[in-house]
């Protein structure tokens, strides 16, 4: 008896917890933005990211996202511009790569409607942004698809020769479909 | 023997200036094209290439009622004097005109819209991507343009060439039924 209460806290150790038991599906999961230049929408994607969420639908106060994203994964597909999206003008990713979002507080609009607010950081600067998502759940998995809107500039991106937002719109609109398993449901 | 000119026929006046216009726009979008591609990445190249693109979709427009519009208008009928091997080049080398006012805008559209860049007229009206967004297929569709372009390029100095020795060797009407009138008409 002691032994199987033993064994199942080291498994409860070992997995780290919620965080663990939920897991990110990258393959189900898509992270994309469009920019417009000149009034030509370019979409690209990021094909590296990650996260580590702790989200139970019914508690959303003690929901908790850490979300990472590997700007040099920026598939826009043309390598002219990848290259140049990696200098520093840009998104710096040689030397800053990660993106991050670390949520602050999770508010329930009912209906799987939330607003995921927290730090978003890129480029080494960090903004307060609100996410609006909508979760559905089916067949074991949880999908939570999201989109919200950022000023490049807020973040230096683009900044010196490129800050003309009549060339390059300050608007980005950045779209997140994500495939998580082991949510709690709805 | 040539007749003189105020009795030749001349162009109609419609295609006279479609004639003129189109080809300013096609020398200044092609000569744009050999400039812009060489620059580096910035926004004044960002800039050139989205004029080039509108000036492109701008000359499509304008070949296809001028296409309409010679469909619908027989063009003055060439001097007597001309050998038959002339009539046909003449003939030929209108016709690949042609082709090439189409196929040279059409292949830019199409490497632009698989680069990744849907082409937005004059940056108001978006067009439609008749291919998709697809890497390896812009870099298939890439050299077609270029392609396309110097074949133009190529027929178009044919054609000022025959239009320069009808006028100065030849002497007769060709060059000029296709110059603006002048007062004395």
């Amino acid at each position: 008896m002691l032994k199987k209460v033993l064994f199942g806290a080291a498994v409860v150790m070992l997995s780290g917890g919620a965080f663990a038991q939920q897991k990110l599906v990258p393959a189900e999961s898509e992270i994309s933005f469009v920019s417009k230049q000149l009034g030509v929408p370019v979409s690209g994607k990021f094909n590296k990211f990650d996260a580590e969420v702790s989200f139970d639908p019914k508690k959303p106060d003690a929901a908790k996202v850490n979300f990472t994203v590997d700007l040099l994964s920026a598939d826009i597909g043309n390598a002219e511009t990848e290259t140049e999206l990696k200098k520093p003008g840009w998104f710096n990713s040689a030397k800053i790569p990660a993106a991050t979002f670390q949520s602050s507080a999770v508010k329930s609009l009912g209906g799987g409607k939330f607003e995921f607010t927290g730090k978003l950081a890129i480029k080494g600067v960090s903004q307060n942004v609100m996410v609006p998502v909508t979760v559905t759940q089916a067949a074991g998995k949880t999908r939570a698809v999201g989109t919200f809107n950022l000023k490049r500039l807020d973040f230096k991106i683009g900044d010196g020769d490129w800050n003309d937002v009549s060339l390059v719109a300050n608007e980005v609109v950045v779209n997140i479909k994500l495939a998580l398993t082991g949510i709690p449901p709805l | 023997m040539t007749l003189p000119s105020f009795m030749s026929p001349r162009y109609h006046g419609v295609s006279i200036a479609f004639h003129w216009l189109l080809a300013l726009m096609i020398l200044s979008s092609f000569s744009l094209g050999l400039y812009m591609v060489d620059l580096p990445f910035s926004p004044h190249r960002l800039k050139l290439y989205n004029w080039h693109k509108w000036a492109g979709v701008t000359i499509l427009v304008l070949s296809a009622a001028r296409l309409l519009w010679r469909l619908t208008h027989r063009p003055p009928a060439l001097p007597g004097s001309m050998p038959p091997w002339q009539r046909a080049a003449s003939h030929v080398s209108h016709v690949a005109m042609y082709v090439f006012f189409f196929a040279v805008p059409l292949t830019g559209w199409a490497y632009s819209s698989a680069a990744g860049f849907p082409i937005v007229w004059f940056g108001v009206i978006p067009l439609p991507d008749f291919v998709p967004k697809d890497r390896a297929l812009a870099e298939t569709l890439k050299p077609f343009h270029w392609i396309a372009a110097y074949g133009l390029a190529t027929v178009v100095v044919v054609h000022i060439a025959a239009a320069l020795k009808h006028h100065f060797v030849d002497r007769d009407d060709v060059l000029k039924r296709m110059l603006p009138a002048s007062k004395k008409f």
